[in-house]
């Protein structure tokens, strides 16, 4: 549910942007969104459209970069990849996992003019 | 005038009083009516060329929400205050148990709470009925507190130096997950009317937070809740996880809580920097 203020908050950095680099309309927004951001990817895509509206960032296309989740497994001591918080090892099947990466949550770059 | 922020959405309120101060504007000094083909970032009009550009940000969704709490951590820090941001879903019990902890803790510790719902003040209202400094804060829409909000009502708070702020979070364990609000713990409480693969369906908040408790342990004679796989549960998700087992209601394990507490608060002073007046 908090895609929306999550979307709110890109508006925010946007406008951030567009007062410090000078630009009055963006073209392309790309994210980087991670498996274990929290975040809800198709509820991000509705809320974008729906914030962007009358910005300068209306009609903005939005490019999603999915990230892969990892973590250290304690037990096999090394880097395993992960689909969710309370995944276990895929070599060992402990959960002594520490999430290493996979919650990113990042307005990469932007397309403006 | 507000030293927290620059802005103010209108649907938030502090008791009542819309946070709406200072709006935004985002005017660019651009001359409409007419032309000026060289006003474009490279200073010049090259026929066949766009000015589109690229602009790398790499920076974090949630770095101004970041920002906020880092500044409330801070507060916290110099003044030797514990803050506690307490999660759940609605109705696992919170404000019952604050009102019990502040009970247990009178005379011991100097309790405040910022109370988030989306709206009402009747949460507050039943914390002030202890005597502890309570403020409300109404999120409107929003399904969540953030940094800012705590901020401001930290102003409006005022707490004293080594106090204890808790903050009772909006029922919900999704969104304040993502939001640090500055506080030195997330304590999530589960209810054993809930069920116990609740930290699997909300992995997030189990992620986040360092306490578990499990509340209304009172009532597990008349359930099947198995509390074995609850904290098994918790453990798959935050293998560092705590869980200790309360009832608010009658007071069970109460005495476990308010010691991790106080042992929390210890943390949180000897963290204070040297000068800093002794409590």
């Amino acid at each position: 549910m908090h895609e929306m203020s999550i979307c709110e908050s890109i508006l925010g950095l946007i406008r951030d942007q567009a007062k410090a680099q000078d630009f009055s309309k963006v073209k392309r927004v790309c994210l980087e969104i991670g498996p274990l951001s929290g975040v809800e990817i198709e509820a991000l895509k509705f809320g974008f459209d729906v914030v962007m509206r009358d910005t300068l960032a209306d009609g903005a296309r939005l490019e999603i970069i999915e990230t892969a989740g990892t973590a250290w497994c304690m037990p096999c001591g090394q880097s395993v990849p992960i689909g969710q918080r309370f995944d276990a090892c895929p070599l060992c099947g402990s959960h002594q996992l520490r999430v290493t990466g996979g919650d990113e949550l990042r307005v990469k770059e932007l397309e403006v003019n | 005038m507000c030293t927290v922020c620059g802005c103010g959405e209108g649907e938030i309120r502090i008791e009542g009083e819309e946070h709406g101060h200072h709006p935004h504007h985002h005017d660019h000094p651009h001359g409409h009516g007419t032309h000026h083909y060289g006003e474009g970032p490279a200073g010049t009009s090259v026929p066949g060329m766009s000015q589109t550009r690229l602009i790398r940000l790499e920076q974090d969704i949630l770095s101004k929400n970041n920002t906020y709490a880092a500044r409330n951590r801070q507060l916290f820090a110099d003044r030797g205050i514990l803050a506690l941001n307490l999660v759940s879903s609605p109705g696992s019990g919170k404000t019952t148990l604050l009102v019990k902890t502040i009970d247990m803790l009178a005379g011991r510790l100097n309790p405040y709470v910022i109370e988030g719902d989306q709206q009402t003040s009747a949460d507050a209202d039943r914390i002030r009925a202890t005597g502890a400094p309570a403020i409300q804060v109404n999120t409107g829409k929003g399904c969540h507190l953030d940094g800012h909000m705590v901020g401001h009502a930290l102003q409006h708070l005022a707490p004293v130096d080594g106090s204890v702020v808790f903050i009772e979070n909006v029922g919900n364990l999704v969104c304040p997950a993502a939001f640090d609000l500055g506080e030195a713990h997330k304590v999530a409480i589960l209810s054993v009317t809930e069920g116990e693969d609740k930290p699997l369906k909300y992995p997030d908040m189990f992620a986040a937070s360092d306490l578990v408790l499990l509340n209304k342990t009172d009532l597990l004679p008349h359930l099947d809740f198995d509390v074995e796989a609850a904290i098994a549960n918790a453990r798959k998700v935050n293998p560092a996880i705590r869980v200790l087992q309360v009832s608010a209601r009658t007071g069970d394990g109460m005495a476990g809580w308010c010691a991790w507490i106080e042992a929390a608060r210890a943390m949180q002073l000897a963290g204070r920097p040297p000068g800093a007046a002794a409590e």
